[in-house]
């Protein structure tokens, strides 16, 4: 077997279960959410339980991850339902990681609990800030300190594995409360941190807002703050491993390190992507076109894409650039290397090779890099 | 044959949008050259671009028959007229085929430049001028005003001028009528030697060269041998015909006829328009007066973004020609840019458009460069040496002047815009001459500009100052010397010669200023620090610098993100390959020429 970017999570199985609930859906979020339509979520995970019981029998997963949305805006039960689902068709291993994305607004000691004994070892808490005005800029309804409450509680349930996401270079921020939000969340005592820097999406109140002129992020100022996260993180003793996510060490998420690590992973719910087997999947984005969809026996899938070949080393590339360790050479490395842009992605000390892996020294331009694997060919040899 | 006297041979003379291929349309349909099921808009204007942007570029013409209520059948050869000014010699050519012209004139809008420089030029050819007003069945229409402006030009009574409406056929019939009446009949001599003008040529893939003919003396026949007398080569009329507007081939033609002549020749090079055709065996002893070259006024460096198109970008330069003979070029190599042409045009408008027929016809993705002028530069021995890129200017020391042709412009406009507009000329280095009101509501300003000084944005900045009313006019009066230095744009570091340009000394330093400000909009940020300097020989005369960029990467990229964020980043690459490399720094297309585009400063 040839060693692969990430040992071990490149044969790890994984599974990922969207769950599209919110009790509103925030200004700049443009993934597959709905709010106000918690009557159908009987229904909807009535669904992806039927969508796991045909998919195709695998191995044991290593790693399952519920996104959404809002995950904990839903009845323990029905996740619960889900992961016996998940048990049944799979198996789940004995080590799995289980994750779960949370709110604070509403995350309360009891929740924890039934979530604890659900099955879920390891809850995502979709913080954003320590900053009650960046909160309320983001339209979030919890404040400080509902995060620091439903951390405990997490504890208190028996979670090792906690993670915080924040959001930076929202206008209103400034160096300092950005500084006091890191802070605050390293005092949670946590083991893994995903910060992202708020982005502009169209087709979203935010996209609207700052196409009708209202002040959106500054990349400069996003720029700052980040160099800033990573000298807060990193003296607080998380590692960064990936272009936005830190962790202790061992704590990295699992099932994100199979992604990056091209190795296979189920996909269950609306909107939701996977790869299994050489492929690419996603299902239909849309909540009742999905239900609809499963209720009435047909495949929920939206499209798909084979990859393999050069276009499987490429994506290996795509994916592996993203995370602190590179990637292993091989042709597509080579091939980059020996490209115009390639060259002056080294010159610019963006691009560099450390023990063998090929590494993206500056993170904040690792787009660039990814443009310039995007039409690589192999090398005549 | 026909018989001379009911013969009428016209031009059109008309402004832009002045309605003239929608009355040549209208008199099509009168005479029953077409059916109604056959007739489309603008009939004559056969290229995509004529008729989309509703100009003429190519002269055409037409034979139309015509019962007059004399009760005798008349034959009418209308020959189409382009209305720009950088097709000006194309109009001449025309004239000269004609006995009579029509002068169009719009109601709404008056006399325009264009529309008196070449009535000047039909006067001056000795033409019938007959006047008539169009468009009079529009509500803003006030024909008593453009009659009033076209005695200020022809003289006669504003009463007898025509008031007509191409569109609705008002006064249509009347126009017939007039033409027949009023111009003069052709009076060659059918017994003299053979004598015809070439007024002009296109090139079709299937027959050659075809040429547009007009009998002054004697009889043309099909088959016979005809000599060339300007390149004096001998070709069989293979063909020759009438255009109704069809081609419709007949055995001869006599004087006072206009029609085609095919010769078999394929190289449009070898048939000069303006040429005189005569009997090979019973050759004319002088030919007809002819016409001056059209001469290019205006240059510019096309390059193929794509380095391996430039053999493609040369053919299509080829076959443009084969159908423009105005066209001219020759290979040139930027640093910056790569291999590519140095093109010569009769103006912007033909600069314009056959660079939109090299990007829409032969799918080329080209990098135009800021327009220049042909500077003559006098070397320290005394030799004279035209340059059409400014980085061909000799080192100072090598020089002892330079020279830079002038254009004796002519301005129409109403005379409420005299102040905008003189402010504009005067900072422009232009001297002002006449000043002439055509009526009291519209002035003729005459004057001396260098070319340089107007080939760029000048008729945009005169249109916006005069809220479009005013129309410019302009031919070429000579070289004279000038204070002109070279500044050079360096983009980290590195000079980029198609930046360059030849800038008036006392212009420069504010020239420098706007170009590096305007660059520092235009380049988008890259990995490291860009400087730009302008640059008069060593000397740094501005600075400015496009920072690094410091973010360009997606926060968030997790499996359902992949195939989107690959379309993302592949869209943003398209957008990147838009952009020429000079040295390692990414500059956009459209900053060759955009950086000199000026706001409505002067």
């Amino acid at each position: 077997m040839r060693p692969s970017d990430a040992d071990g999570f490149a044969e790890s199985a994984a599974a990922y279960v969207h769950i599209p609930f919110c009790s509103s859906v925030c200004p700049y979020c443009d993934f597959a959410v709905v709010a106000g339509r918690d009557d159908i979520a009987a229904r909807y995970v009535a669904a992806v339980r039927a969508e796991i019981a045909t998919s195709e029998r695998w191995r044991a997963l290593d790693a399952v991850y519920f996104g959404g949305g809002t995950p904990s805006h839903v009845d323990p039960r029905l996740l619960e339902s889900i992961l016996e689902a998940l048990d049944g068709r799979h198996g789940i291993a004995a080590r799995a990681e289980i994750s779960l994305e949370a709110n604070p607004e509403d995350f309360v000691a009891d929740l924890a609990r039934d979530l604890r004994s659900a099955g879920f070892n390891r809850i995502s808490f979709g913080a954003q800030s320590f900053d009650t005005g960046v909160l309320s800029s983001l339209g979030r309804r919890h404040g400080p300190e509902d995060i620091a409450a439903s951390v405990a509680a997490t504890r208190t349930a028996g979670f090792d594995d906690v993670s915080v996401d924040l959001i930076y270079g929202t206008p209103g921020e400034t160096d300092h409360s950005w500084e006091r939000s890191l802070r605050f969340a390293v005092d949670q005592d946590i083991t893994h941190m995903s910060c992202y820097a708020l982005t502009v999406e169209r087709g979203t109140p935010l996209g609207r807002a700052v196409a009708a002129g209202a002040p959106g992020p500054d990349p400069d100022v996003q720029a700052d703050r980040y160099d800033l996260a990573n000298r807060v993180l990193e003296s607080a003793g998380l590692e960064r491993y990936e272009v936005s996510n830190w962790s202790r060490r061992g704590y990295e998420c699992r099932y994100n390190m199979v992604v990056w690590a091209q190795g296979e992973y189920e996909a269950y719910g609306n909107g939701a992507h996977g790869f299994r087997e050489g492929v690419r999947f996603r299902n239909h984005r849309r909540l009742d076109a999905y239900v609809d969809r499963i209720e009435a026996g047909v495949s929920p899938r939206a499209g798909e894409d084979e990859v393999s070949g050069w276009d499987a080393e490429l994506d290996r590339l795509f994916v592996g650039l993203r995370r602190s360790a590179g990637v292993l050479t091989g042709p597509g490395t080579d091939a980059l290397l020996a490209s115009e842009d390639g060259k002056s992605l080294v010159e610019a000390g963006v691009l560099s090779m450390v023990d063998e892996r090929l590494t993206v020294r500056k993170p904040l331009f690792t787009d660039a890099v990814h443009r310039s694997v995007l039409d690589l060919t192999p090398l005549s040899s | 044959m026909t018989d001379q006297a009911r013969i009428r041979n016209f031009s059109i003379i008309a402004h832009i949008d002045h309605g003239k291929s929608t009355l040549a349309d209208r008199l099509l349909e009168l005479t029953g050259a077409v059916t109604a099921r056959e007739m489309r808009e603008q009939l004559l204007d056969s290229m995509d671009l004529e008729r989309e942007r509703g100009i003429t570029i190519k002269a055409q013409t037409v034979r139309l028959e015509y019962t007059a209520s004399d009760g005798q059948d008349y034959v009418l050869n209308l020959i189409d007229t382009p209305g720009h000014v950088d097709f000006s010699y194309e109009v001449s050519r025309s004239l000269a085929a004609c006995e009579g012209a029509l002068l169009l004139v719009d109601a709404v809008q008056g006399v325009q430049a264009q529309t008196l420089a070449n009535s000047y030029l039909a006067i001056d050819a000795g033409l019938e001028v007959i006047p008539a007003i169009n468009k009079i069945d529009l509500p803003a229409a006030n024909p008593d005003e453009a009659a009033e402006e076209v005695n200020g030009i022809i003289g006669g009574s504003p009463n007898d001028i025509l008031r007509i409406s191409a569109k609705t056929g008002e006064g249509i019939a009347q126009l017939l009528e007039t033409l027949v009446k009023e111009v003069p009949a052709p009076t060659g001599d059918p017994n003299a030697p053979l004598r015809a003008l070439v007024f002009d040529s296109y090139f079709d893939a299937y027959r050659g060269v075809v040429c547009y003919v007009r009998i002054i003396d004697g009889r043309l026949d099909s088959g016979e041998e005809l000599r060339f007398m300007a390149t004096n080569e001998v070709h069989e009329a293979d063909e020759i015909g009438f255009l109704r507007p069809k081609a419709q081939p007949v055995a001869s033609m006599g004087p006072g006829e206009v029609g085609y002549l095919i010769t078999g020749v394929k190289e449009i090079d070898r048939i000069k328009v303006g040429e005189t055709v005569t009997s090979a065996t019973r050759p004319a002893s002088d030919p007809l007066p002819g016409y001056d070259e059209p001469k290019p006024m205006v240059f510019s460096g096309l390059f193929p973004t794509d380095g391996d198109d430039f053999e493609k970008l040369r053919e299509a330069l080829e076959k443009l020609r084969l159908n423009d003979a105005s066209l001219a070029w020759e290979p040139e190599t930027s640093k910056a840019l790569g291999f590519g042409f140095r093109c010569g045009f009769l103006g912007l408008l033909h600069m314009e458009i056959v660079r939109e027929r090299l990007e829409r016809e032969y799918d080329l993705d080209l990098v135009a460069t800021a327009p220049s002028v042909a500077y003559r530069v006098t070397l320290i021995d005394g030799e004279v040496r035209e340059l059409r890129s400014p980085q061909d200017l000799p080192e100072p020391n090598d020089r002892q002047s330079i020279a830079e042709p002038y254009v004796k412009a002519m301005i129409l406009a109403p005379s409420e815009y005299v102040g905008p507009i003189m402010e504009l000329a005067t900072a422009r280095r232009a001297t002002v001459g006449n000043m002439n009101y055509l009526s009291p509501e519209r002035v003729e300003l005459d004057f001396e500009v260098p070319l340089a000084e107007i080939v760029f944005d000048f008729f945009d900045l005169l249109k916006s100052r005069t809220k479009g009313y005013a129309s410019l006019d302009y031919e070429p009066a000579g070289y004279r010397r000038a204070d002109l230095v070279k500044v050079d744009i360096l983009l980290n570091g590195l000079p980029v010669d198609a930046f360059s340009a030849i800038v008036h000394r006392d212009n420069a330093q504010e020239y420098g200023k706007k170009m590096t400000a305007r660059l520092r909009e235009l380049i988008p940020r890259q990995l490291f620090d860009v400087p730009i300097q302008a640059a008069i020989g060593g000397r740094i005369i501005s600075r400015e610098t496009v920072r690094a960029k410091r973010k360009d990467v997606t926060a968030k990229c997790y499996g359902g993100d992949i195939s989107r964020k690959k379309k993302l980043l592949q869209r943003q690459k398209e957008g990147k390959k838009r952009m020429k490399m000079v040295g390692s720094v990414e500059v956009p297309q459209e900053a060759f020429v955009a950086a000199l585009k000026v706001d409505d400063e002067l």
